[in-house]
């Protein structure tokens, strides 16, 4: 085909995908179908991908096809293994896509639906894609250096060890803000409880089969895995109902988050082979199931969305996420748009599969691009629900009222009517007792998914639905607790083995002990404080939890953008620069905000300092008086985390810009680690695996 | 390549199989006879054990 025909073929998708978002920016209907999100997405995506993603490899990181990768060059079987493209692409996928690209854009559809699909596009292109393809491409140049060592090599020891210091505290974040989504789904939900309950008994089967029955089959051991999880899910309504099964499953909000916390204990000192990888392996395909089935919904059945373009709540006064529009939506939604945590996959593992820098672009961009629409349709599920249902889920009962009739009346009076009956009625179909104040997005995207389902395939499946989308989203979570206390633990005993060297001992079994310990310690505490939260946890959690992403995003950018300067491409700098400027301004301005807004459900010190005015004049009472102390303090430690996180961005960004400045002067800096070109002709015949 | 459904089944499980590992020992096989033939390679179970150890001690699942 002459080019200008291809040419002209782009701009034509180009002009669609602009259209279709135009389209959605000035609708002004009761409802608004779903197609047009997608058909924007997809326009958007390809566009983006062809050309801006294709112009970045060129022209600023000067990919070059005939450059050995580190997969050839070193090739030696096990870490480093030339593949196929399209086989790394499902392995940077499957490991890039969790929960938080569902979670984020579900509580961002408070604010209506068009500033989550706004930056969950743009962010997506400008930002995340770029950010993991740029970082791909510097791991890869480096025979797949993690980003930790990358900082260190390219900006020295501050840098290195702030980032390093930075990403531990995340992975405790993280790990509490997963198992509080958890804990929230699964709160007197008998069903939901069990379900996820077998998923250990289940896994450990798995574990056994892999390793002891059919070694390394572990398509045979997923599936098994798989068929027997869809029976326990199906089974959990018979055991919710049951007189005396049905109680053993039905569980306090705090009952439950000593259960994960003794749990995620338990799995991180277990051997990986009987419960981590093979939960792992199940997990990876409910996952990829689950977005496929998404998928199927939103593109075939195309539901009409409910939710308004925008709502009230962009000035700062919404119940999921307080806070309003900027910084919030952009940290409320970091996976889906940019995720500092990607970076971490970016460096590390995938770079030592990649078999030729032509494939950058499809496994950096590619799949972040297509974890992008993970998130729009996340958001497009929590839209098809009606506006009230959404915020009768979404609303803790501190700011809505407990009662059924409060609560349905506090959000009616918004003007998103809900009747307490339609509430019941809705819990009764999904097999629950009650939808409300399940906070953490979680139940409300499985409320959206099951509605989908049930417009294609019948009402009666409605609590069957509700209750796979509640095992899938808990299995992917516990998965993301093992392998991050796991993770967490080695980073621990990297740390502390320079303090006292014993420690640092990877295979001893009493370090590996202790310091799983500390670690699902730290997390536990923020999880249970998360817990007994009247304001829902989650409005403190997540915030906290987006912030710290989105300041490893900007560390991740300031330490490619070095790298760009530091190779004579300053004049493209921006293409990493510039998103990251927005990063470090927006996370800098929204932990200004958690700080010292003196609107105590927004800043961290007025919420502390309002609740012990409260103690103080003893107007508290049960259970609000219990626990006043200990929200008082974690409120006062979150300020204290808020501050750290800003001196570990800031620390980063000034060596940055300080090594750049001294480049451009001439001066001496850390010399540019990047292994010399190796032609890829000149290596022996490569033993590559996967058809090509 | 082929085109038809039975080859794009035939792709589809090859590309599963190297996606989700199921194929590894194989690959791994091939490459050690290639390689090593001199040296017993490891058998199923220690190949898997080895292999889990090796992926599971770095950061390989996000959020």
């Amino acid at each position: 085909m002459p080019k200008s025909i291809q040419n002209l073929i782009w701009i034509a998708i180009g002009v669609f995908g602009a259209a279709c978002l135009g389209g959605i920016a000035i609708h002004r209907g009761e409802t608004i179908n779903a197609f047009w999100f997608i058909a924007a997405a997809f326009g958007i995506y390809a566009v983006a991908y062809r050309l801006y993603a294709g112009w970045i490899c060129t022209k600023v990181l000067i990919t070059d096809p005939s450059r050995a990768t580190p997969a050839l060059r070193i090739n030696d079987g096990r870490d480093y293994v030339p593949t196929h493209r399209w086989i790394t692409f499902g392995h940077h996928f499957a490991a890039i896509a969790g929960a938080g690209p569902l979670v984020g854009p579900t509580l961002a559809a408070q604010f209506g639906y068009l500033p989550g699909t706004l930056w969950l596009l743009t962010g997506a292109v400008i930002g995340g894609c770029v950010q993991d393809m740029v970082v791909l491409w510097a791991s890869t140049r480096r025979d797949g250096r993690t980003l930790g060592q990358m900082a260190r090599d390219e900006l020295g020891p501050v840098a290195g060890g702030a980032a390093l210091v930075g990403t531990l505290m995340i992975m405790v974040l993280i790990v509490a803000v997963l198992g509080l989504v958890v804990v929230n789904a699964m709160k007197h939900s008998p069903w939901g409880t069990f379900t996820v309950a077998m998923t250990i008994p289940i896994a450990i089967l798995v574990g056994i089969y892999m390793r002891n029955i059919r070694p390394g089959r572990v398509l045979e051991g997923s599936l098994i895995g798989l068929f027997l999880l869809l029976a326990a899910t199906a089974g959990g309504g018979w055991v919710a109902h049951h007189p005396v099964l049905g109680p053993m499953f039905n569980y306090e909000g705090t009952t439950l988050a000593l259960l994960v916390i003794g749990y995620g204990f338990f799995a991180a000192i277990m051997p990986v082979w009987l419960l981590l990888a093979p939960r792992d392996y199940i997990s990876t395909f409910i996952k990829i199931g689950a977005i496929l089935l998404l998928a199927f919904a939103v593109i075939i059945l195309r539901p009409e969305l409910h939710m308004p373009a925008l709502t009230q709540f962009t000035d700062g006064t919404g119940p999921v996420v307080a806070g309003g529009l900027y910084p919030f939506l952009f940290i409320t939604i970091a996976c889906g748009a940019v995720s500092g945590f990607h970076a971490l996959i970016s460096a590390g593992t995938t770079p030592k599969l990649i078999m030729s820098e032509r494939d950058l672009r499809l496994v950096g961009y590619g799949s972040m691009a297509m974890e992008s629409f993970v998130g729009v349709m996340a958001l497009i599920a929590a839209c098809v629900l009606d506006p009230g249902v959404y915020f009768a889920i979404n609303s803790s009962a501190g700011i809505v009222g407990s009662t059924l009739e409060q609560a349905t009346a506090t959000i009616s009076s918004w003007g998103f009517p809900v009747e307490a009956q339609h509430m019941m009625d809705l819990a009764k179909e999904m097999g629950e007792t009650t939808l409300l104040a399940r906070t953490g997005g979680a139940p409300s995207l499985a409320v959206g998914m099951a509605q989908i389902f049930a417009g294609a395939f019948g009402q009666s499946l409605l609590a069957l639905w509700y209750h796979f989308a509640i095992m899938f989203e808990a299995l992917f979570i516990l998965t993301a607790v093992d392998a991050g206390t796991r993770v967490g633990r080695f980073m621990l005993q990297d740390l502390l083995g320079n303090i006292w060297k014993p420690l640092g001992n990877t295979a001893a079994r009493g370090p590996a002990i202790i310091c799983s310990a500390v670690f699902v310690a730290s997390w536990g505490y923020f999880l249970y404080i998360g817990v007994i939260d009247p304001y829902g946890g989650i409005n403190i959690l997540w915030p906290l939890f987006g912030i710290s992403n989105q300041m490893l995003a900007a560390i991740a950018l300031a330490i490619v953008t070095t790298i760009l300067v530091k190779k004579g491409q300053a004049r493209y700098a921006w293409v990493t620069g510039l998103p990251m400027v927005f990063l470090a301004i927006t996370t800098s301005y929204a932990a200004w905000l958690k700080l010292f807004d003196p609107d105590p459900r927004v800043g961290f010190l007025a919420g502390a300092n309002t609740l012990e005015a409260k103690l103080q004049a003893g107007t508290l009472t049960g259970k609000a008086l219990e626990s006043a102390p200990h929200l008082i303090f974690n409120q006062r430690l979150d300020a204290g985390l808020t501050v750290f996180f800003i001196v570990v961005l800031w620390v980063v960004i000034i060596e940055m810009a300080r090594i750049s400045i001294r480049h451009l002067q001439g001066k001496p800096v850390p010399a540019l680690s990047e292994v010399p070109y190796v032609n890829e002709a000149t290596l022996p015949h490569p033993t590559g695996v996967g058809g090509h | 390549m082929m085109a038809g459904p039975a080859s794009f089944l035939k792709t589809a499980w090859t590309v599963l199989r190297e996606v989700s590992g199921d194929a590894a020992y194989e690959n791994y096989l091939t490459r050690h006879q290639e390689r090593h033939p001199d040296q017993p390679a490891l058998d199923r179970e220690a190949f898997y054990l080895s292999e889990l150890d090796r992926r599971w001690s770095g950061v390989n699942r996000c959020c």
